[in-house]
C-alpha cells in the first residue's frame, strides 16, 4: 500500500473551493487527492465505522480517468476529481447496496442510482458506501446490522441517523462530500451532531429513482459537506427531473453554488415559540438563540410565527412512515434477491423466516406498526387521519411563509446523545425528530448548518426551513450565518 | 317448487396490447420459452426502482370504458394491493382500489329466446392493474425447485367486473364471446385464452322458492380460472346444479351464520367445480394509495379525443350490414362475430364486386371453409379482398357462372399453394385457360344446340312427348361442350328449338 506524503495528508481539510482551484490548475491530480482521502479511512475509520465498503479500485480508476482527460484538454464534469461517500442506501451497478441490512449483504444491483448516474457525469470520484440505519429507520446509525458509527467529536456519542455514516465521513475528512437520505430528518440530525452542513431538498428536487425506499412520499436524497457553498454545489449537480420518477419535478435548477453567496435583502426569519420549549437542552437553546442574533445583527427581522398543528407531526409521521415503509419492504421476501433462510416448511414459512432472521428489530417495529395502520378497520382512523394532518401542517407552513423567507429552529433537541442511550427506548428515539420531521411532512427543503458547541464540546445546528423549490433561498440564508462564523472550520481530533 | 333463478357475475382479466409494458418499458409480448428476458430493475421489484405509468395503456383502457358505457371517473389514482406470493415480486400489485377509472356501464347481448330480444349487462366497474408472473412448478412428481418466471410481470391488466344479472349458462358464454368481440374489435387486447391474455372468474348462486313462497339465496361461489368459453358455460351449469342440491341437502343459505363466500376451482377434464383452499382466507389486503404514483386526471378533451377514435361496435356493424348489405341478421352475425378483420374483408370484397349477397355468400361458405382447413386467420389468407372482390364482380356481371368463379378460386388457391404470386391478371389468364367464359355469342351456342339435339333425338322426342326433365340431359351436353355457357340461356334456347 503507497505511503501518503506528509502534504498529502493535509488534503484531506483543504475547503472544496481550492481543491477545485488546485485540480483545474493541474498542481493537484484527482489521484492524489482520492489516495489522500484512501489513506485517512484506511488510518482512522476503524475507530469510527463510518464505511461499509470501500471501492478503492473504482475510485482510482475513475480518478485516473478524469485526469487523463483533463491533461488533453477533454471536458471534465463540474465535481471534477473530488471525493464523494455514498450512504449505502443508493443503489451501485456492480458495488453491493446493503442499506445496513443482513437482507441485502451480498445484493449487488444491476444498476446506478439516478444520483450516482449525475455523480459520475459530473466525475466525483466515489470512494464507497457509508454506515446507516438499517433501511433508514432510526436516528442513531446503530441500527446498522454490521456496526454502530461512532461520533467524530466523541467516539461514545453517536453521529445521529439514520444517515451517521455519511455525516461523520465528512466531519472526519474521510470524504469532502457524502449523499444522504432524509425522512423524518436523517440528514439534517447527524449535519447537526457531526458539525457539518446537510440538506434536505424539497420532494421531487432530487430523483428517488434507485434509493432504496423507506416512505417514498417522505424520502429525499440530499448532500452533506463542510460548507454551505460545497453543500450547493453538490445540490446543483444531483438536482434536476428525472422521468423515470413520477414524483421527481420538473423545475430548473439555479447555479446554487454561485447564487450562496448573495444575502437575502431584507431578510424576515421566523421562529416558532413551541420550538423553544419544554425538553430543549439549554445549551442548543442558547446556540439557537445566537444564530437569531447573528441574523438580527445583519438587519433581518425576527418574525414569530404560529405552527398550530405541529403537535401532531410525530404522531403523523409514525403513522405515515411506518405504513409506507411496511408496503416498500415487502419485496424482501427471499424469493429473486437478498437473503433466504435455510431452513422451512412451506412458502410462507419459507417468507417468515427469511424476514425474522434478516431484519433487525428497529425494522421489524416500524412494519409491524404500518401493518396495522393500513390494516381493514383501522386504515381511516390511522393513515387517512395522519394524511389530514400532513395536508393541515403543510398549510401552517404556507400561512407561515408568507409572512417570513425562512424558519428558523433547532435541529434536535440536544446534542449527540451517547451510543446506547435511546436503543432501548424507542419513542424516546422517535421524539428525537421532533423538529426536523414537519419538513418531510410538508415536503419543504431544509437545511442544518453549526452553529455552536455544547458544554461537552459536541457540535450544534441550527435548522433553516424554505418555500418548496426555494434551496437557492435557504442556501443564501445559510451562507449569511456561516459568513459571519467560524462553527464550521473547526474539526474533531482523530 | 319453481325452477330456481340463477344468479351470475362475471369477472374478466384482459391483457391489454401495448408496445410496454403498465410500468416500465419493458416488452410485452407473451414470450414463455425466454423466461425472465423481458424484465428490468422496476418489473422485477428490485430495490429503489420506481414505477412510471404507461400512457398508451391508460388510453387504451379509458377507450374500453367509454365503449362498455361506463361513467369515467376524471379523479382516478393507483393503489397497492399486498398479499406475499413468488409472482408478484413488489409483495404487492399496482392496482385501483376505491376509485376505478371507469364504472356502472353495460353490454348488450342476445337474450336465451329465439325472439332477437337483447339483454343488458351492468358493468361495476373496470380497473387498470399490473398482472403478475407466473409460477412454474416442477411436474415431474420429483419434487424440484419452483421457478418464476417474470416476462409477464406488470402487463398491463383490465378487470372488468359485471353485476350478477346473468341468468343462464349460456348467456355467461354469450357475455364473455361478445365481450371478447368488443375488445378485439377495439383492438385493446387479443383475447387469446389458451395464452391467458384473457382470464375469467365467475360468482353464481341461485335464489330459490321455498314451498312456503319464501325466495332463499344459496351461498355464493367464485369459481375460478375459467379458461374458454365452453369452461365457462359448463362450470356455471355444473355449479347451478350442484348448489341445488346442496342447498337441498343442508338447507344452508346465504347470510346464515358460518356462511362465507367458497372459492372453487374448474377441473375441465372431468366437468366438475371443487373446493379450493383459498391462498389468502379472509384476506386484507391493506390498500392504500401507492405513492410512488401521481393521480391521473382525465379531462373532456381526452375523452372526446378517445371517444373519436372508437371504431364502430360489433352491433352497429351486424345492423350496418343488413341495411347497407342486405343480409339476414344470421349472415350479418356469421360475419361480424369472425371478428372485425374478417368484417372488413367482407366489406372490401363487397365493395369491389357491388353485391353484398354475393359476397357474403363467398365470404362464409368458401372463404371460411378454407380458412378452417388450413388454420388459417383471415389476415393470412392468400387471396386479398380485392381479388376476390374482382372474382365476384366477373360472377355478379355474368361474364362467369358462380361454378366457374369456384374453379377460379379453386385455381387461385392452388397457384399460391405453389409459392406463386397472384394478382388480377391471373383471374383473366384462369378463365381464357379453362374455357370458362360465359359464351355470350348465340351463334355459336346455337350450332351446338342444333348439334346435341340431332345426336340425342330419344331425349328430344320424351321432352316434346311431355317429359320435362328430360331437357336435363341435352342441357348437360350442351353445357360439357361449352365450359363458359350460363345454363339457364341453354335450356331457353334448347325449349325454343323443341317447341318450333
Ligand atoms: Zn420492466
Amino acid at each position: 500500500m503507497p505511503r501518503t506524503t506528509p502534504a498529502a495528508s493535509d488534503l484531506p481539510d483543504v475547503p472544496v473551493v481550492e481543491l477545485l482551484v488546485r485540480l483545474a490548475s493541474g498542481s493537484l491530480t484527482a489521484v492524489e487527492l482520492a489516495e489522500a482521502h484512501l489513506e485517512r479511512i484506511a488510518q482512522l475509520d476503524d475507530s469510527l465505522g463510518a464505511f461499509l465498503l470501500v471501492d478503492r479500485d473504482g475510485a482510482l480508476r475513475a480518478a485516473q480517468d478524469i485526469d487523463r482527460r483533463r491533461r488533453n484538454g477533454r471536458p471534465v464534469g463540474m465535481l471534477a476529481g473530488l471525493p464523494v461517500a455514498l450512504k449505502d442506501v443508493v443503489c451501485t451497478r456492480g458495488l453491493p447496496t446493503t442499506c445496513a441490512s443482513r437482507m441485502l449483504e451480498r445484493f449487488v444491483p444491476p444498476y446506478d442510482a439516478y444520483v450516482v448516474e449525475r455523480l459520475r457525469a459530473a466525475d466525483a470520484v466515489v470512494l464507497g458506501k457509508v454506515n446507516m440505519d438499517e433501511f433508514a429507520m432510526g436516528s442513531s446509525t446503530e441500527n446498522s446490522a454490521f456496526r454502530p458509527t461512532r461520533n467524530p467529536w466523541n467516539r461514545e456519542h453517536s453521529p445521529g441517523g439514520s444517515s451517521g455514516g455519511s455525516a461523520a465521513a465528512v466531519a472526519a475528512r474521510f470524504a469532502p462530500l457524502a449523499i444522504g437520505s432524509d425522512t423524518g430528518g436523517s440528514i439534517r440530525q447527524p449535519a447537526a451532531f457531526c458539525g457539518v452542513v446537510g440538506l434536505k431538498p424539497t420532494y421531487g428536487r432530487v430523483s428517488r429513482y434507485g434509493l432504496v425506499a423507506f416512505a417514498s412520499s417522505l424520502d429525499q436524497i440530499g448532500p452533506l459537506a463542510r460548507d454551505v457553498k460545497s453543500t450547493a454545489l453538490l445540490l446543483e449537480s444531483i438536482a434536476g427531473h428525472d422521468p423515470r420518477d413520477s414524483t421527481s419535478l420538473d423545475a430548473d435548477v439555479p447555479p446554487y453554488s454561485r447564487n450562496c453567496e448573495e444575502p437575502v435583502r431584507g431578510l424576515r426569519i421566523g421562529f416558532a415559540r413551541a420550538h423553544f420549549g419544554d425538553g430543549l437542552d439549554g445549551d442548543v437553546e442558547s446556540a439557537v438563540r445566537r444564530a437569531l442574533d447573528v441574523y438580527r445583527s445583519q438587519g433581518a427581522q425576527l418574525v414569530e410565527i404560529e405552527l398550530p398543528h405541529a403537535k401532531y407531526a410525530v404522531a403523523a409521521y409514525y403513522l405515515i412512515a411506518p405504513s409506507e415503509a411496511s408496503s416498500n419492504l415487502a419485496r424482501f421476501d427471499g424469493v429473486h434477491y437478498g437473503h433466504r433462510a435455510e431452513r422451512f416448511e412451506n412458502l410462507v414459512d419459507m417468507f417468515a423466516a427469511t424476514r425474522g432472521e434478516a431484519l433487525g428489530d428497529e425494522v421489524k417495529r416500524r412494519i409491524m406498526l404500518g401493518t396495522y395502520a393500513l390494516s381493514a378497520g383501522y386504515y381511516d382512523a390511522y393513515y387517512l387521519k395522519a394524511l389530514k394532518v400532513r395536508r393541515l401542517i403543510r398549510q401552517d407552513f404556507d400561512r407561515a411563509l408568507e409572512r417570513v423567507d425562512a424558519i428558523a429552529s433547532p435541529v434536535a433537541p440536544r446534542p449527540a446523545f451517547r451510543l446506547g442511550e435511546l436503543v432501548n427506548d424507542p419513542l424516546a428515539m422517535y421524539l428525537e425528530d421532533l423538529y426536523t420531521l414537519s419538513a418531510n411532512l410538508a415536503g419543504l427543503p431544509g437545511i442544518s448548518i453549526p452553529a455552536g458547541f455544547s458544554s461537552a464540546g459536541l457540535p450544534i445546528g441550527l435548522q433553516l426551513l424554505a418555500p418548496p423549490l426555494e434551496e437557492e433561498r435557504l442556501l443564501r440564508v445559510a451562507r449569511m450565518h456561516e459568513r459571519e462564523t467560524d462553527w464550521h472550520e473547526r474539526r474533531p481530533e482523530l | 317448487m319453481n325452477s330456481p333463478t340463477l344468479i351470475v357475475g362475471l369477472e374478466v382479466h384482459v391483457q391489454l396490447l401495448t408496445e410496454s409494458k403498465l410500468f416500465c418499458g419493458c416488452a410485452n409480448r407473451f414470450n414463455p420459452d425466454e423466461p425472465n428476458t423481458q424484465t428490468c430493475p422496476v418489473c422485477l421489484g428490485l430495490p429503489g426502482s420506481l414505477p412510471v405509468m404507461n400512457e398508451r395503456a391508460f388510453r387504451l383502457a379509458l377507450k374500453t370504458g367509454l365503449a362498455l358505457n361506463c361513467d369515467i371517473s376524471p379523479f382516478t389514482k393507483w393503489d397497492r394491493k399486498q398479499y406475499y406470493y413468488p409472482d408478484l415480486p413488489k409483495g404487492y400489485q399496482i392496482s385501483q382500489y376505491d376509485l376505478p377509472f371507469s364504472h356502472d356501464g353495460w353490454l348488450e347481448i342476445d337474450g336465451d329466446g329465439d325472439d332477437g330480444g337483447r339483454r343488458r349487462i351492468g358493468i361495476i366497474r373496470a380497473h387498470l392493474e399490473e398482472d403478475a408472473g407466473k409460477n412454474l412448478h416442477d411436474e415431474s412428481g420429483r419434487g424440484g425447485d419452483s421457478r418464476v418466471d417474470l416476462n409477464r410481470a406488470g402487463t398491463p391488466l383490465l378487470e372488468i367486473v359485471s353485476q350478477p344479472d346473468i341468468r343462464s349458462p349460456q348467456e355467461a358464454k354469450r357475455y364473455l364471446e361478445d365481450l371478447k368481440l368488443l375488445l378485439t374489435y377495439l383492438g385493446v387486447s387479443d383475447c387469446n385464452m389458451q395464452e391467458g391474455s384473457l382470464r375469467c372468474d365467475a360468482n353464481v348462486n341461485l335464489h330459490v322458492t321455498t314451498d312456503d313462497g319464501k325466495v332463499a339465496a344459496t351461498p355464493i361461489v367464485e369459481v375460478k380460472n375459467l379458461n374458454s368459453f365452453r369452461g365457462v358455460e359448463q362450470a356455471v351449469e355444473h355449479e347451478a346444479r350442484r348448489q341445488l342440491d346442496e342447498f337441498h341437502r343442508t338447507g344452508r343459505k346465504l347470510g346464515d351464520p358460518g356462511v362465507e363466500k367458497e372459492t372453487r376451482g374448474w377441473n375441465a377434464d372431468r366437468g366438475v367445480t371443487f373446493a379450493q383452499r383459498g391462498k389468502e382466507e379472509a384476506s386484507d389486503y391493506r390498500y392504500f394509495p401507492d405513492p410512488d404514483l401521481a393521480p391521473v386526471t382525465v379531462d373532456e378533451e381526452l375523452l372526446e379525443t378517445i371517444q373519436d377514435e372508437l371504431p364502430e361496435f360489433p352491433a352497429e356493424r351486424r345492423a350496418r350490414f343488413g341495411t347497407a348489405w342486405g343480409l339476414s341478421n344470421y349472415d350479418a352475425a356469421v360475419i361480424v362475430d369472425q371478428g372485425a378483420v374478417f368484417a372488413d374483408y367482407f366489406e372490401r370484397v363487397a365493395k369491389t364486386c357491388g353485391d353484398g349477397k354475393q359476397a357474403a355468400n363467398w365470404v362464409t361458405q368458401d372463404v371460411l371453409r378454407e380458412l378452417n382447413e388450413r388454420q388459417l386467420g383471415i389476415a393470412d389468407f392468400p387471396i386479398a379482398a380485392d381479388l376476390l372482390g374482382r372474382l365476384l364482380a366477373k360472377v355478379v356481371a355474368g361474364e362467369l357462372t358462380v361454378k366457374s368463379g369456384r374453379e377460379v378460386f379453386a385455381e387461385l388457391l392452388a397457384r399460391t399453394d405453389r409459392g406463386e404470386d397472384i394478382g388480377g391478371g391471373d383471374i383473366d389468364a384462369i378463365v381464357a385457360e379453362k374455357g370458362l367464359a360465359v359464351v355470350a355469342d348465340t351463334g355459336a351456342l346455337e350450332v351446338v344446340v342444333e348439334r346435341v339435339i340431332a345426336n340425342n333425338p330419344n331425349a328430344a322426342e320424351a321432352f316434346r312427348g311431355g317429359k320435362p326433365q328430360a331437357i336435363g340431359k341435352l342441357i348437360g351436353e350442351v353445357m360439357r361442350e361449352v365450359k363458359g355457357a350460363d345454363a339457364k340461356v341453354v335450356r331457353q334456347m334448347i325449349v325454343e328449338r323443341l317447341s318450333r
